[in-house]
């Protein structure tokens, strides 16, 4: 690993020729697109680094942010109208809907229990005579292992997939050009599962540079200056920074068992509307394992409605690089990360959340 | 949430093995990585390692870091 003073120096280093090859150009949008990139970002004031005609947006990069209220009033249906232990991740538990989270839920009595892994999922369900339904959220770092989980043939062991794939959500933004980005921070992990050959055909169709980073302070400061340098220099580059944990294949066996479990769908992302291809849809062979397919019989029923406490939330503008957490009229007065409103809010990998915690103003 | 903690692999006992993140042991899911054995480094998500973390690979980024100075 690098030394502290030695990392120090760098990150100064590169700050002052950021600033240099930034002197007299007009403005440049950079994109990341991982919370855990946003929060390295903001904990270390790393805007406060770069100069004003620099801007380092925050994309969609939290998964539990992008999943629409349409899957989150889903699971509360099935909670209520099946006898089942569900299960889910920390983070998704906290997401409301009028007020209402898996929390809330569990306070009432339901079966509701809180995993690290979808592997202590299938624990509870060897144990259990109950279904046991996860609720599987994540981009492709976490895919592979709700389809291992699911391979594992636990027969009372289910999935609530509200899994999507991330690639196809940065064509998305590309092609809805809006916020003109001239760059991208690629996600580290992700790229860990999908490897750097899964960006090359954004590379060719819209010649954006791109850097896979990793997530400490020089990890992101070396981006952000090769990405500047390939934007004066007219060059259409895809570098890998992170080489300690990503390879040009990516993981190959991570990809089989995923895309063995997993199709692709056209699934709604909040924020960025339908995604071509982007759900993470379980394959009709393992429908059995598919919350969907299984408990058919109580979605019949179900009709989703808009949350009227929402109404005022920007958290699609914050997903999309649009608008910053502090342009939106709820942020630090009616929503906070005690008492969130939207789940950019909810989330640690929230942008709204980590600007909470450490006090960010500025992209 | 794509967080993911490199951890040492302590023992393995195939599909699983205990990884040592600076002192907090975990039991993890390892058949997604090839030939995973003691001593070495995992990148862990969700209770299954994603990766190894390759040793002479983050020199590469030390060296591109060395770069900034003698450009």
């Amino acid at each position: 690993m690098i030394s502290l003073e030695k990392a120090k120096a760098g990150i100064k280093e590169l700050a002052l020729r950021i600033k240099k090859e930034m002197e007299g150009e007009g403005e440049v949008r950079l994109m990341h697109l991982c919370g855990t990139h946003e929060d390295t970002i903001t904990r270390f004031s790393l805007r406060s680094l770069l100069p004003d005609n620099l801007k380092l947006l925050s994309g969609p990069g939290c998964p539990v942010c992008i999943i629409p209220d349409v899957d989150l009033q889903m699971v509360f249906h099935l909670i209520k109208n099946a006898e089942i232990t569900f299960t889910t991740f920390g983070d998704m538990a906290r997401v409301p809907f009028e007020g209402k989270s898996l929390f809330y839920y569990r306070s009432k009595g339901y079966d509701i229990r809180v995993v690290y892994s979808i592997f202590d999922s299938i624990e509870i369900a060897k144990r259990s005579e109950k279904p046991v339904v996860h609720f599987g959220i994540g981009f492709e770092t976490t895919m592979p292992s709700t389809a291992l989980a699911i391979l594992d043939g636990v027969n009372n062991f289910h999935v609530f997939s509200s899994h999507r794939f991330f690639i196809p959500a940065m064509e998305h933004l590309l092609s809805l050009g809006e916020v003109g980005i001239n760059g991208f921070i690629d996600p580290g992990h992700v790229s860990t599962i999908v490897g750097v050959k899964a960006y090359e055909h954004l590379m060719e169709k819209y010649g954006v540079p791109q850097v896979i980073a990793g997530f400490e302070p020089y990890d992101v400061m070396l981006a952000v200056y090769h990405i500047i340098k390939a934007i004066k220099n007219g060059e259409r580059v895809l570098l890998n920074e992170y080489t300690r944990a990503v390879k040009y294949g990516g993981n190959v066996k991570a990809q089989k068992v995923m895309d063995e479990v997993f199709d692709r769908q056209d699934w709604e992302w909040r924020g960025l509307g339908v995604v071509p291809t982007s759900g993470g849809v379980i394959r009709k062979k393992y429908e059995e394992y598919d919350a969907m397919m299984v408990f058919e019989d109580v979605f019949r029923n179900f009709e989703p409605k808009e949350d009227a406490r929402k109404k005022a939330c920007r958290c699609g503008e914050v997903l999309r690089g649009i608008i910053v957490p502090s342009n939106c009229p709820l942020f630090m007065r009616a929503c906070t990360p005690k008492d969130p409103i939207g789940p950019c809010m909810v989330s640690f990998e929230g942008t709204c959340n980590i600007w909470a915690r450490y006090g960010g103003s500025r992209v | 949430m794509c967080l993911a903690i490199p951890g040492v692999v302590e023992t393995v006992e195939y599909p699983f093995a205990i990884v040592n993140f600076s002192g907090t042991k975990k039991r993890v899911r390892i058949d997604l990585v090839d030939d995973v054995k003691p001593g070495e480094y995992v990148l862990v998500h969700v209770g299954f390692a994603i990766q190894k973390v390759d040793k002479e690979e983050a020199k590469k980024l030390e060296e591109m870091l060395a770069e900034i100075f003698v450009e």
